[in-house]
């Protein structure tokens, strides 16, 4: 499923507003939670899970062309955990 | 949380405030909404689909095999079934957003 699949989801779901509504949501909800990790404020959906940042310690990479090594400076990456109803669902089908 | 600027965490009932405050939609509508947009999602997981939310990640799927496992309590051993998780993967603008946050936050923290 892409983004424009879930709108039109979302669209269907909801007949009695326009479908530029579900479009302006799902970037109104999708903004809030990429500013909210790039604030290093976590996001906890309960049912669904939850993002967080996971630190990266400094570390010697190489550059994978020529060899060299390169200083890859620390980081925080954003990280996501699985809530239970989502792990639960998924599995069903195994 | 390991790191960040504010105690706070992102909630659902946040979202909704957002919808209501910048797509119009009534507390009720928002609240049903951003509900919605979670479930599609899982919807679509349970279903073994991938979900490619450009711009911010994508979620995919993963097999694991059994492996054997052992109760930390008891120390017996029982094998942990095969299972499929979930794994959530940042789009490099995500990445980019955060990393961006880093180096503000270490500036500040060198102007300090």
């Amino acid at each position: 499923m892409t983004k424009s699949e879930l709108i039109a989801k979302l669209a269907e779901r909801y007949p009695q507003l326009v479908a530029k509504d579900a479009e302006l949501a799902v970037k109104t909800i999708l903004d809030a939670m990429a500013k909210s990790l790039a604030q290093g404020q976590r996001i906890e959906i309960r049912g669904f899970g939850s993002f967080d940042l996971n630190y990266r310690p400094p570390r010697v990479g190489r550059n994978p062309k020529s060899g060299s090594k390169v200083e890859v400076p620390e980081k925080f990456v954003p990280h996501f955990k699985a809530g239970k109803e989502l792990r639960e669902r998924v599995d069903e089908l195994m | 949380m390991q790191y960040g600027t504010t105690t706070m965490t992102l909630t659902k009932a946040d979202l909704a405030d957002m919808l209501f405050d910048k797509v119009g939609l009534n507390k009720r509508e928002a609240k049903d909404m951003v509900e919605a947009f979670f479930e599609e999602i899982r919807l679509s997981l349970a279903d073994g689909d991938v979900v490619k939310l450009s711009g911010f990640g994508n979620f995919q799927l993963r097999d694991k095999p059994q492996r054997p496992g052992r109760n930390p309590k008891t120390g017996e051993e029982i094998p942990i079934s095969a299972r499929r998780v979930v794994t959530f993967h940042a789009s490099q603008k995500l990445k980019g957003l955060v990393e961006i946050h880093y180096a503000k936050h270490q500036q500040r923290r060198s102007d300090q």
